[in-house]
């Protein structure tokens, strides 16, 4: 499973309840659909830092790191290139 | 004075003072104002009559706070509806208070026109956003009445305001708030309420024109909504976001903006506190953070008073009844951390027993009764629920507010927080009817018994848990039940535990009870 697959799952399991994830596009805005909301969102952060082994500093909880599954994507890939260098 | 003169007094005085900032908007007081009358013209080209009822169904934005102004200035009452509310609750509140009109956006529409067309009241709907063609326009179900544009309707009519009748003893807001009984009650708050209340508030706040208040908190509820109309009473400004979705943004903005003001909710302290960087940072400007809805953990206020030294932390209390109750002077909270405070100006704060006499006594449990211009009407159209709230006054003409909150009092008269009187949940600084909650876990094929209940959380003050027992032979799963509650119940009120039990505990005359479990 890649990781947009796990990210999927997450919200799927979390804020979906398992419904169909069909809806939600990869560049769907968490922000305007309101499919999770403020503490819902620290726990997606909490479960990609212990998924893929990244830290998430407070300055990087803004919407251009977060607000889609494709903009998360590639935050955390950022972030794995990053701490491996 | 009316509500809407808060606006159209400042806009006068500051027409090109910047009233509110929301994203990349700046909209300044002459022009909410000048907009605010235009939808009011609207309104009243669509059939809105003095006294009628306006839902506005919109996330945090202008067009909500244009709405909320322009009901006013068509003489008829607002009342904003949080925009996640499920579309049976929707056509429940429409219906409840016999709506003439809603204000929401195209794309909410879709999810609720079928529930709106079952409202006989509506007769004009107004659609903000983008058009996505006829499909907005066919309404499905038995509606009937008008569909137009904010767009295309607003630009056509007169800037100037329409002719007014309303008087400050007329209704001005219904504010649904959550009850025991399974459906929103409509808080009934006239325009001498809603004044009494924010000239209160902004005098102990000490605001100012130079205050520049950040809000996150919805309009929908009276919390959020008064910093708009404190706002506009004091001629200072709002910097409006929809949610605290991500808190950096919002301290980037605090700072860009130079943020005076932060009303939160223990939620959002919480958050704040995670972020461990946040004591790295300066937020010069500054002034002021006010909580309510729930109380502040004393270690919330050490945390807050590390990151923000300097800022004074205002303790609140209050019920969407009589808008607010008591605040505790920031002085005081080294003494005093775990009081709420005592009542604001003009306001009078009493607790009685459970004979109705008057508690003296310092330190002794009694509920708290509240006196004041700014306690409600009464619930629309709910005499038997009003009469439990408010009771004959001092005077042969008024009514007093019986909080149903247990409190003591100390030897000053500062207030502490006991208990609810109710089985209401406060999660996330929301009120959660269990009632409701466990009439939708009714409604799911297979449960047979329910019961749901508030357990302390960290973060969320109370979490929401649900008991299930299961038809014999189904075969459900948390996941399941979560999934079937999430059609009806709004985030805030879905439960976060569920489980599962062969049989919940009854009373002798075999009602279901929270004892034993």
């Amino acid at each position: 499973m890649d990781s947009k697959d796990l990210i999927r799952g997450f919200i799927r399991s979390n804020f979906l309840f398992g419904s169909n994830d069909a809806k939600l596009s990869d560049d769907d805005s968490f922000f305007e659909t309101g499919i999770i909301d403020s503490t819902g969102m620290l726990e997606l952060v909490s479960f990609a830092e212990t998924q893929f082994g990244i830290e998430v500093a407070d300055t990087e909880l803004i919407p251009e790191n977060l607000d889609s599954i494709n903009r998360l994507v590639s935050f955390i890939d950022r972030k794995k290139v990053a701490s491996a260098s | 004075m009316l509500v809407h003169e808060f606006l159209e007094r400042s806009a006068a005085r500051l027409p090109e003072k910047e009233a509110l900032i929301a994203g990349a908007r700046r909209l300044a007081f002459g022009e909410i104002d000048a907009a605010a009358n235009r939808l009011a013209n609207a309104l009243v080209s669509l059939g809105v009559r003095y006294g009628d009822r306006v839902a506005v169904l919109l996330d945090n934005s202008p067009e909500t706070v244009i709405s909320l102004f322009g009901v006013l200035k068509a003489d008829a009452v607002f009342l904003v509806v949080n925009p996640t509310t499920k579309p049976n609750k929707v056509e429940y509140i429409l219906g409840n208070c016999r709506a003439a009109a809603l204000i929401t956006s195209a794309g909410k529409w879709r999810t609720i026109r079928e529930a709106a067309s079952r409202v006989p009241s509506l007769k004009a709907v107004m659609l903000t956003g983008k058009s996505v063609g006829a499909a907005d326009e066919d309404t499905g179900g038995r509606y009937d009445g008008a569909v137009v544009r904010w767009d295309e309707i607003i630009p056509a009519q007169s800037a100037e305001a329409p002719p007014r009748k309303a008087i400050d003893i007329d209704l001005a807001a219904l504010i649904y708030t959550s009850g025991t009984t399974g459906n929103p009650k409509g808080v009934m708050m006239t325009h001498r309420n809603m004044v009494s209340a924010s000239t209160s508030i902004t005098t102990y706040l000490e605001n100012r024109e130079s205050d520049i208040i950040l809000s996150v908190l919805p309009l929908s509820f009276d919390y959020g909504l008064y910093q708009i109309l404190m706002a506009m009473q004091f001629g200072g400004t709002v910097v409006l976001e929809r949610s605290f979705l991500y808190p950096y943004a919002v301290i980037n903005l605090m700072r860009s903006e130079r943020v005076t003001a932060l009303p939160i909710v223990p939620t959002i302290s919480a958050i704040l506190l995670q972020m461990e960087e946040l004591g790295n940072e300066r937020f010069e400007h500054l002034r002021y953070i006010s909580n309510t809805a729930a109380a502040l953990p004393v270690s919330h206020i050490t945390g807050l008073r590390k990151v923000f030294p300097g800022v004074r932390i205002y303790s609140m209390y209050g019920l969407t009844e009589c808008k607010r109750v008591s605040y505790l002077p920031p002085e005081e909270l080294d003494r005093r951390p775990t009081s709420v405070g005592r009542g604001m100006p003009n306001e009078q704060v009493y607790l009685v027993d459970e004979h109705d006499a008057v508690i003296t006594e310092p330190g002794a449990v009694g509920q708290l009764v509240v006196r004041g211009a700014n306690v409600m009407m009464g619930y629309w159209e709910l005499p038997e629920e009003t009469a439990k709230m408010l009771r004959p006054g001092r005077y042969p003409w008024e009514k007093v507010l019986y909080t149903g909150d247990l409190f003591t009092m100390d030897e000053e008269g500062f207030l502490y927080f006991v208990a609810r009187g109710d089985d209401i949940i406060k999660s996330r600084g929301e009120k959660v009817s269990p009632k409701e909650v466990e009439n939708v876990l009714y409604s799911i094929d297979g449960v047979v018994e329910a019961l749901v209940v508030g357990v302390p959380d960290e973060v969320l003050g109370q979490a929401i848990k649900a008991y299930v027992v299961l038809k014999k032979g189904a075969s459900l799963t948390e996941k399941d039940i979560l999934a079937r509650c999430s059609a009806g119940l709004e985030d805030f009120m879905m439960p976060k535990y569920v489980e599962f039990r062969d049989e919940l505990p009854k009373t002798s005359t075999g009602k279901i009870t929270r004892k034993g479990l």
